[in-house]
C-alpha cells in the first residue's frame, strides 16, 4: 500500500516539477508548482513527518502560492522564450550531468540505512508536539533567528516594492505627497460633509507639477517620472 | 519503501530545478525553479531524518521553508520593482551588474 502511494506521489511530484520548467505561461507554472508541493506533502506524510507536511500545505501551497499568483496577475507574463543561446542547449545537459553525479554519489556512499526502511518507528515521531518541543528547547536560537529573518524579509519586500522616486532625497516627491487636488475628491472627512480648508487652496503660482495621486504613469505631467525607483 | 527511493526522487527534482534555472528567462519562473531545488533538499532532509529516527532533520526542513519564504518575498518584491520601472522582465536584459 505504501509503495503504491509512494509511486503516485513521486510521479506527481516529478510531473509537477517538469510542468514548472516546461510550461510557457508563468501562471500555469505556478499551478504546476502547487500540484508539486501537494504531492511532496504526501511524500512527507509517508516519511512520518506530519508537521512538516502540514506546514508544507499551509505555508507553501497556501500562502506562498497566493503571493505568486498575485504577482503573476500584476506583472502579467506569457511573452518570451526565444532561445537563450548556448544555455538553451547546455542547461539540460548540465542538469543531466548533475543527475548522473548525484546518482554516483548516492550509490557510492555505502550508507547501509539507505537500503532499509529507516529506523524503528517511535510513537510521536514528527508530531507537532515533539517538533514544537524541539523548537522551544534545543533549537530555540534558530527559531528566534528565523522570526527575525521573516521580519527583515517582510520589511525589505515592502521597501523594495514601494512606489517612490529616486534614491536621493527629492523635494518633488514631498510635493507630490501633499499635492493640492480638487476638493470633494474622496477623503473620509469629505464623505462626512466636512470640507478640508487646505484642499480649497490653489496650487502655488510657481507651476508646481501636480501629480495624480493614483500614480497613473501615463497621465503623469513629470516627464522624468519613471514610476518606481 | 526504502529510503533510497526518496533520495532518488529528491535528486531528480533538484536536477529539474537546476536545469530550469539555467534555461528559463522569466525571473518569476526562475524563482519557482529555486523553490523546486529547495523542496528537493527538504525531501532529502526529511528522508534522512526518517532513516536515523531523529527529528533534527525535520526541524532543519522547517527552517529551510522559512528561508524559502523570505527568498520568495524579497524576490517577488524585486520583480514588482522591476515592473514599476518599466524594465523588461527578462534576466538576459537585466545585465547592468555584469562585470
Amino acid at each position: 500500500m505504501s509503495a503504491v502511494l509512494f509511486f503516485i506521489a513521486a510521479i506527481g511530484a516529478i510531473t509537477g516539477a517538469f510542468g514548472v520548467v516546461m510550461l510557457r505561461n508563468p501562471f500555469y507554472s505556478v499551478l504546476a508548482l502547487a500540484f508539486h508541493l501537494v504531492s511532496l506533502a504526501a511524500l512527507f506524510l509517508l516519511l512520518r513527518a506530519e508537521f512538516v507536511a502540514a506546514a508544507q500545505v499551509i505555508v507553501y501551497a497556501g500562502a506562498v502560492m497566493v503571493l505568486y499568483v498575485f504577482v503573476v496577475a500584476y506583472v502579467g507574463g506569457g511573452e518570451q522564450l526565444a532561445s537563450r543561446g548556448a544555455l538553451r542547449v547546455l542547461g539540460p545537459l548540465f542538469a543531466l550531468a548533475l543527475a548522473i553525479e548525484l546518482c554516483i554519489a548516492m550509490l557510492g556512499a555505502g550508507l547501509k540505512g539507505v537500503n532499509s526502511k529507516g529506523a524503528a518507528f517511535v510513537p510521536g515521531f514528527g508530531t507537532p508536539r515533539s517538533i514544537g518541543q524541539l523548537f522551544l528547547t534545543r533549537f530555540l536560537l534558530p527559531f528566534e533567528v528565523a522570526s527575525i529573518l521573516l521580519l527583515v524579509a517582510a520589511v525589505g519586500a515592502v521597501v523594495l516594492a514601494r512606489r517612490r522616486r529616486g534614491l536621493e532625497p527629492d523635494e518633488q516627491f514631498e510635493r507630490r505627497v501633499s499635492a493640492p487636488r480638487p476638493a470633494w475628491t474622496g477623503t473620509m472627512a469629505e464623505a462626512g460633509g466636512i470640507r478640508m480648508p487646505f484642499l480649497d487652496e490653489q496650487p502655488a503660482p510657481g507651476g508646481v507639477p501636480v501629480a495624480t495621486p493614483t500614480g497613473d504613469r501615463s497621465g503623469s505631467p513629470d516627464p522624468e517620472y519613471e514610476g518606481g525607483w | 519503501m526504502n529510503i533510497g527511493w526518496y533520495l532518488a526522487v529528491s535528486a531528480i527534482i533538484f536536477c529539474i530545478g537546476a536545469g530550469g534555472v539555467l534555461v528559463r528567462r522569466n525571473p518569476l519562473v526562475i524563482l519557482l525553479c529555486l523553490e523546486l531545488m529547495l523542496n528537493a533538499a527538504n525531501l532529502a532532509l526529511v528522508a534522512f531524518a526518517r532513516m536515523w529516527g531523529n527529528q533534527d532533520g525535520q526541524v532543519f526542513a522547517l527552517i529551510v521553508m522559512v528561508v524559502a519564504a523570505c527568498e520568495v518575498t524579497v524576490g517577488l518584491g524585486l520583480v514588482v520593482a522591476i515592473y514599476r520601472r518599466q524594465l523588461p522582465i527578462d534576466v538576459d536584459e537585466l545585465n547592468e551588474l555584469q562585470g
